[in-house]
């Protein structure tokens, strides 16, 4: 396998024929994808479809049984060893993943720490930024998401919507090349969301490449560059949102489209009339 | 005589509120009374009175001989002993966890021969009493006649004597800490479990080293879950230094016993030892609650600094406040 072709035009992220297996159940079977420079790319697709286990193979949380993945070109966590591959050591997977952003479903702030340390230890400690300049950075940032007077609370004190808008913060403080996104409001209250998928939105403004697996349709469709619909650990449909949204090709994303709008529509019923 | 019959009289003791009838006040629970609980008098009386019998026992009984006891409590033979019991706890336990931590991280480790190794230690060493394995450091001679250092299979750098090696000192310090790294190895091992494995793919994830995400991440929030048992452990390795006492080592015990085995004051002399022995575990007991503090915040959604201790109360009245 070669890696992704290079110049103006080479991806930021490139996934090449990835599989992952947990026992017999096979999550990923041979998923491609190609994700641009400031491009949003929104994964949708039925719960067991393999979204989640994408994006965390990508970030190397997870050990992938075939296939390759490429950042920038580079092959991430093997490398080419007398004509063959080769796991990388730890230390060299770790600042692979240096160079990309994560959030978690479960926001997974560290408890132990203030707001602010949670955003500025990896960046001095790992990626060598001065304290002060860090801390300039995380102030800059909690302002921008709207957690201004939180930044000496700790994790727990904080709601589950401020929680994820500080661990994007988190993610966003070191600079990566591409932010990958784990369902990012499936673990909040309704009425939470909202707050999150704004400051989502705000950071794909600013030019931000980034991956965002959710089941929010809306927002995929308002925010996405391109969608992609997976289902049983493959790839089926590709698209811009409107081409995946408004003339869906393949019966299984029809029927995904139709089992979601019957859902809208119930819950639309449910709802009291404005 | 039936239950059903229950339904009649509860319609006539309990009467639905009626303004018109009644003339009393709105229902405000906050002018609540307590209760009268005769259960609980009844238990405080009787605890009461074996207090006050335990209080004259201890006064009234002069076979204590208190002035004995207070002769010797700061008797230069008796302190030794204690900075001795100490010294072996504090050494032990240091030594003990350090090991532990290697020890719980190879339990954990995902190369086999290591986990099993880790595995076989902490069965063996947990699973010998220590008064056993005190007696076989000590009798280590017999078994191994000299002691060197060298390359396996291969040339020596270095010989002693076994007898020269192992004094009363080296065995109870070998015997305790190889017997403490046993215990402590599982203890960390649960803290280390405890801690969510998200937690650990976020450190991950920022970047951290495997170094980096166990002690900044990991470490410090299994510490919560450490060291409660770590408390309990190091007061049990203070008491179990007594069991050096067989190996000839002066420890506290030793020393009061040296003492009444000349001048046959055996209760006064144990009562000095029981004194110390309290005395240090209430102090270690009072870092361990400063500990639990400092490694439990951040996991309370109200307090974080201010550390009041939320305890129900218990009244006799029981009220629930």
């Amino acid at each position: 396998m070669t890696a992704p072709g290079s110049g103006p035009a080479r991806p930021v992220l490139s996934v090449r024929g990835l599989r992952k297996v947990f026992g017999d159940h096979v999550a990923l079977d041979g998923v491609d994808l190609d994700v641009h420079e400031g491009e949003v790319v929104v994964v949708l697709g039925p719960s067991g479809s393999g979204k989640s286990t994408l994006v965390r193979c990508v970030h190397q949380l997870e050990s992938v049984d075939g296939g390759a993945a490429y950042l920038d070109g580079e092959l991430l966590g093997y490398e080419q060893h007398r004509g063959h591959l080769r796991p990388l050591p730890e230390a060299r997977v770790a600042r692979q993943r240096r160079r990309m952003g994560m959030v978690f479903q479960q926001f997974n702030l560290f408890p132990h720490w203030t707001v602010l340390r949670n955003i500025t230890e990896a960046a001095v400690k790992v990626h060598g930024q001065r304290p002060e300049e860090a801390r300039r950075r995380a102030v800059e940032l909690l302002e921008r998401t709207g957690l201004a007077d939180k930044h000496q609370a700790h994790p727990k004190q904080l709601s589950g919507g401020q929680q994820q808008r500080v661990a994007i913060a988190r993610a966003v403080a070191t600079d990566p090349r591409i932010m990958l996104f784990d369902e990012p409001t499936s673990a909040l209250d309704p009425e939470l969301v909202d707050e999150v998928l704004s400051v989502v939105r705000d950071l794909a403004r600013t030019g931000m490449t980034m991956v965002v697996v959710t089941h929010e349709m809306d927002f995929a469709r308002e925010v996405a560059d391109r969608c992609v619909f997976m289902d049983r650990g493959r790839v089926v449909e590709v698209g811009t949102p409107q081409e995946v949204f408004e003339a869906p090709r393949s019966p299984r994303l029809q029927a995904f489209l139709t089992r979601f709008a019957q859902r809208q529509q119930r819950a639309d019923a449910a709802a009291p009339a404005v | 005589m039936t239950l059903l019959s229950g339904d009649a009289s509860m319609t006539t003791t309990h009467p639905a509120p009626d303004p018109a009838v009644q003339e009393r006040p709105p229902d405000d629970v906050a002018a609540a009374r307590p209760r009268f609980r005769p259960g609980r008098w009844l238990l405080g009386a009787v605890l009461l009175v074996v207090g006050a019998q335990l209080a004259t026992f201890l006064v009234g009984n002069e076979r204590f001989e208190w002035d004995v006891v207070g002769e010797y409590l700061f008797h230069p033979t008796v302190l030794q002993g204690l900075g001795m019991s100490v010294m072996l706890t504090v050494i032990a336990m240091v030594v003990g966890s350090a090991l532990g931590v290697v020890l719980a991280a190879g339990q954990l480790s995902d190369f086999g021969p290591v986990r099993w190794a880790s595995t076989l230690y902490v069965g063996v060493f947990r699973g010998i009493p220590p008064l056993v394995q005190l007696i076989f450091w000590y009798n280590l001679a017999f078994l191994v006649p000299d002691v060197s250092i060298g390359i396996p299979f291969g040339p020596t750098f270095a010989s002693w004597s076994a007898n020269e090696v192992i004094t009363p000192l080296t065995a109870a310090l070998i015997g305790l800490t190889l017997h403490e790294a046993a215990y402590m190895a599982e203890i960390v091992r649960a803290g280390i479990l405890a801690v969510d494995p998200g937690q650990r793919d976020a450190a991950r994830a920022m970047g951290f080293n495997g170094r980096q995400a166990f002690f900044k991440v990991v470490l410090p929030q299994a510490m919560r879950v450490i060291i409660p048992p770590t408390g309990s452990q190091f007061i049990s390795l203070l008491k179990g230094t007594s069991l050096v006492s067989v190996i000839a080592m002066s420890d506290l015990l030793h020393s009061v016993q040296v003492i009444y085995n000349r001048t046959y004051d055996v209760i006064p002399m144990l009562v000095v030892a029981c004194i110390w022995y309290l005395t240090v575990v209430t102090v270690l007991s009072l870092g361990q609650k400063r500990l639990e503090r400092h490694f439990g915040r951040g996991h309370d959604r109200t307090a974080t600094v201010a550390g009041g201790r939320r305890r129900p109360r218990l009244g006799l009245a029981g009220a629930r406040a």
